[in-house]
């Protein structure tokens, strides 16, 4: 199957559209089994996936506008494939686990064509049909948390949308000026990622133009200062939209920054290491410092999310190998972890209807499976050897201490960090007396969502203990990406900083 | 005594002028057979007309393009042949609009048929000519009789739209009058491209700058009056609420067509030989519609209201690519003006069939946000093709508004005019707002209406209309490649 990428992108949008016909009792299941076959197919994906092969693979392309230089291009490498699966994986567990019971039919509608616009994503080689998904996974996201979600979740919606929808037309009056200079130096009109690659440009045109994709990029990650928006549509959004947010949609923003800004504007990246590095510093250590101070247990879940995603913007910018496959790791394993922690709050919220913190106390006696599981996730969040997270986390700050010690140690501090307030709700939610009366007769984890939460573990530790699988044909794309930046560096500094960074590794 | 003057026939190059004699010719039947025949049922008329529309694209799509006839005043060039032939597309998809399941009261009158049919050939002449004579009797002849339709719908705010309208029209044409007469003091013609040789040559004169420039400038405010560009868009929301709901997604369309490729002509023609100071102006115009009228849109109550300025924040869109002055700016004018048709019109369409005359939501408006309040329960394609209406005009990919966006974009960056296409990309996410409040309506809040349906006035014509230009909306990445090379080809054919 030559065009695998093609069927996993448009199978789950085919089977929203006949999801309409399916009975509303039946859209569940429906959505169940259509989410795995999408798995199986991602799985295939990676199964067939030559992992020695640091380039594209599994290409597709015909022209769609070639008078305006877009094409219809797919291809996938080491980068995006995980990716990818994660995301079809993420979705299917999230189904699964799903407790919603109104208007079910609309919601799994929804989410085959959030499904859709997240491969969509990861896959595209074209700049517009990139922009394309991008902005299509709005909509469907707005949905669900505009209809599923808290009592201000029409506010909450309206307000992602419009946050990202301004990052990326700005993002857009980047990629159509870099068109313009792509046809201003080859006579031909293209979009195509990896034509860009090949254009090497001047210094103040990537400054510019590293900005304007910064802005649709940074949005999404979020990157402090633009990350009010998270909380708020985490705290809103049902259980599911929160998974598939935190899980998928945010690493598209950083997937943007290793596909789009480090290949085509190497010089303007390593020039803004510093400024970024900061950025991501005050993410990393003030939304730790935020989220111990959230009373509601999804508000810290959600601000320990922002606070990882500026581990993974530092590795992206550490310019060399083990920062880029590692914050790539990472974003495979926040994913997993705290689209897992969102599903465990949901849990929870499902039973006792609140999120405060104080309502909780003593859970541990009551609902054993539970405690486990939330434990094993919140040592991976945490970064916990031998668990998911410690191997990206680990291998970002290796990776960064190359570039700065200091800045290096600075973002050590949120594993510390990490570690007192995921361990203060631990104790404030499993540990002591059961103060509240109701939470005597909660029920633990029932099969539905040990079903869900089983794979989720073992993926934890399999990848925990042994990452090579995975980590090895990331490295291999990582590496042809480094190399190329290096050798289309222009500035010497700039080449300086990415072979220095890149010390002891053999090219 | 003067000497006789021969013409012969052949150089008259009459088949220039078929298409317009085709739709008044046609006018002239529709008023012959109720002559003959009182009281026959609209539905007639409304067949007809489309027969008629549809010869006389025939005969536009059969013009050669670069020809000139009727003593050079018709001028048929690529955009005349193009914008004629969009012309011709939107009125063929408002004239079934009229085969309501309600009456309504203009429908009733064979004369309203005729008077579209005089107004199409008004826009036809307009786009049609070089020369500003014959621009002004295209535009008079269209304008009159478009505020009488308008009047038709029979209402009081109707009769105030049409007030409101003709007044800021006759202003329009006093300056496009003053405008003329300046440019024919200057330059001593009326024939654009005579004007532009004797202005050329006569730019260095002492004292002539401020003559030329205020020519041009008197002649750009009263296209900006035609356009509803800020800050002459003041009658615009209240026309549009005041006529009926596809005469309102009509207006916003085809005279707005028309004008632009006036101000193509015209403008393009300032800018060609120099004068930065018009090329200014138009910037300064686009942006300030853009910007206020996408601001005023938001706090708009009524959905027409925020439609009406969501198309005058359109134009200004659209304007701003006339400064521009190249080939991919202007394709990317016809482009937009494509993709904007079928959306906005079936968007007004879709307020058209939710239209009944007695039971309203608000007394003030007819088409209140509170009046789609829940859709999705009670009505859930409704809401849905009404959702894709909204994206689209927001410019989310892939449906059909966008491409025209970033055809205009990508025109501005290449241009060079980045700050420009910022304002654009702003702009279009501050109008996502007011679409995403009508989706926020429709998808996330509670129904008001316990009718099972808003859609009180559907047929099977109207829902025919609404499919077509639902599948343009949805389907426009397939056919938007050939449609680029055919515009870019007629467009630079022209010169453009």
């Amino acid at each position: 199957m030559d065009n695998i990428l093609s069927i996993l992108v448009f199978f789950p949008a085919f089977a929203g559209m006949l999801g309409f016909v399916v009975d509303k009792d039946s859209a569940r299941a429906y959505g169940i089994s259509v989410a795995t076959i999408e798995f199986f197919l991602a799985l295939w994906l990676w199964m067939t996936f030559d992992g020695s092969n640091g380039g594209m693979q599994f290409v597709e392309m015909f022209p769609l506008v070639p008078d305006f230089g877009i094409s219809y291009y797919l291809g996938v490498d080491g980068i995006s494939l995980f990716i990818v699966v994660m995301a079809t994986l993420m979705t299917l567990i999230g189904m699964i686990s799903m407790s919603i019971k109104a208007d079910i039919k609309n919601m799994i509608i929804s989410l085959l064509f959030l499904e859709m616009t997240m491969v969509g994503v990861f896959v595209a080689l074209d700049a517009i049909v990139f922009y394309l998904f991008w902005e299509l996974s709005l909509v469907p996201m707005l949905y669900i948390v505009g209809a599923w979600g808290g009592p201000r979740r029409v506010y909450a919606a309206i307000k992602f949308f419009l946050y990202t929808f301004f990052g990326s037309l700005i993002m857009l009056v980047g990629m159509l000026f870099l068109a313009y200079l792509y046809h201003d130096v080859t006579g031909t009109w293209s979009f195509a990622i990896t034509d860009w690659y090949a254009l090497v440009l001047p210094i103040e045109y990537q400054v510019w133009l590293f900005i304007a994709f910064f802005f649709g990029f940074a949005i999404k990650v979020p990157m402090f200062p633009f990350h009010t928006w998270l909380p708020y549509a985490h705290g809103q959004a049902p259980t599911i939209g929160s998974v598939i947010l935190a899980a998928v949609l945010l690493k598209m923003g950083t997937y943007g920054f290793v596909r789009f800004s480090l290949p085509i504007f190497p010089d303007a990246s390593v020039m803004m290491i510093t400024p970024i590095a900061i950025l991501s510093l005050i993410m990393v250590i003030y939304t730790a410092m935020v989220a111990y101070a959230q009373k509601d247990i999804k508000q810290v879940i959600a601000y320990s999310s922002v606070s990882h995603m500026g581990i993974i913007m530092l590795g992206v910018f550490a310019m060399n190998a083990e920062g880029i496959s590692g914050s790539i790791f990472l974003m495979l394993s926040h994913g997993i972890v705290s689209g897992a922690l969102f599903m465990l709050v949901g849990v929870i919220y499902d039973r006792l209807h609140t999120k405060e913190l104080s309502a909780f106390g003593g859970l541990a006696a009551v609902m054993p499976k539970y405690a486990l599981v939330f434990g094993i996730m919140l040592m991976a969040s945490v970064g916990l050897p031998l668990t998911i997270g410690f191997v990206g986390e680990f291998l970002v700050l290796l990776g960064f201490y190359k570039v700065s010690p200091m800045m290096t140690i600075l973002a050590g501090t949120t594993i510390i960090i990490g570690a007192i307030y995921m361990l203060s709700i631990y104790k404030r939610t499993f540990f002591g007396p059961v103060t509240n009366e109701e939470n005597k007769k909660l029920k633990d984890l029932n099969g539905k969502e040990v079903t869900a939460f089983i794979p989720l573990v073992a993926i934890v530790i399999w990848l925990g203990v042994y990452p090579k699988p995975v980590l090895e044909p990331i490295d291999n794309s990582v590496k042809s990406l480094v190399s190329f930046m290096e050798k289309k560096a222009q500035t010497q500094e700039a080449k300086d900083i990415i072979i220095s960074s890149n010390d002891g590794e053999d090219k | 005594m003067l000497e006789p003057i021969s013409v012969s026939l052949e150089s008259l190059n009459l088949s220039s002028l078929t298409p317009m004699l085709v739709a008044i010719g046609g006018a002239l039947a529709i008023l012959i057979i109720d002559l003959i025949k009182s009281g026959l049922h609209k539905s007639l008329y409304v067949m007809l007309t489309l027969l008629v529309l549809l010869i006389d694209l025939g005969a536009v799509m059969g013009l050669g393009v670069n020809q000139r006839g009727f003593f050079d005043l018709m001028l048929i060039d690529g955009i005349s042949i193009i914008s004629q032939a969009l012309i011709l597309l939107g009125s063929m998809l408002f004239i079934p609009l009229a085969l309501t399941s309600k009456r309504f009261h203009e429908y009733s009158y064979p004369e309203y048929f005729a008077l579209f049919l005089f107004m199409i050939a008004g826009y036809q002449f307009m786009v049609s000519s070089d020369n500003l004579i014959l621009i002004f009797v295209g535009l008079e002849t269209a304008s009159l009789a478009l505020y009488t339709l308008i009047a038709m719908h029979n209402r009081p705010n109707s009769y105030e739209a049409a007030v409101k309208y003709f007044t800021m029209g006759a202003m329009a044409a006093g300056f496009f009058a003053m405008g003329a007469a300046t440019v024919y003091a200057t330059t001593g013609s009326v024939e654009l491209y005579k004007i532009a040789e004797v202005m050329q040559s006569r730019m260095d004169e002492a004292g002539l700058m401020i003559a030329i420039i205020g020519g041009g400038l008197l002649l750009l405010v009263a296209f900006a009056f035609k356009m509803s560009l800020f800050p002459f868009h003041t009658w615009g929301p209240d026309a549009y609420e005041g006529a009926s709901a596809p005469l309102a997604g009509f207006m916003s369309i085809v005279p707005k067509l028309a004008a632009i490729v006036v101000s193509m002509r015209l403008f393009g023609m300032y800018i060609d030989i120099g004068i930065e100071e018009i090329r200014d102006a138009i910037l300064v115009l686009s942006v300030l519609t853009m910007t206020l009228a996408n601001i005023m849109a938001l706090v708009q109550g009524d959905v027409k209201r925020m439609l009406a300025y969501s198309s005058i924040s359109h134009a200004g869109f659209v304007m701003a690519a006339i400064a521009l002055d190249t080939t991919k700016g202007n394709t990317g004018i016809f482009l937009y003006y494509v993709m904007f048709l079928f959306t906005n019109l079936g968007a007004f369409a879709m307020l058209w069939i939710s239209r009944h005359k007695n039971n309203t939501y608000h007394d003030r408006f007819d088409h209140p946000y509170e009046k789609f309040a829940g859709l999705i329960k009670v009505m859930p394609m409704g809401a849905v093709v009404m959702a894709l209406f909204m994206l689209s005009l927001a410019g989310v990919p892939p449906f059909s508004v966008f491409w025209g966006k970033i055809f205009v974009m990508g025109a501005a960056v290449d241009a060079g005019y980045v700050w420009l296409a910022i304002v654009m990309g702003i702009n279009s996410a501050i109008s996502a707002y007011y679409y995403l409040k009508l989706i926020v309506y429709m998808f996330l809040k509670d129904p008001a209406s316990n009718d099972g349906t808003i859609y009180y006035n559907i047929s099977k014509p109207l829902m025919t209309i609404i499919g077509i230009a639902v599948f343009a909306t949805v389907t426009s990445v397939l056919y938007v490649q050939p449609l680029i090379a055919y515009i870019s080809y007629m467009v630079g054919a022209s010169g453009y």
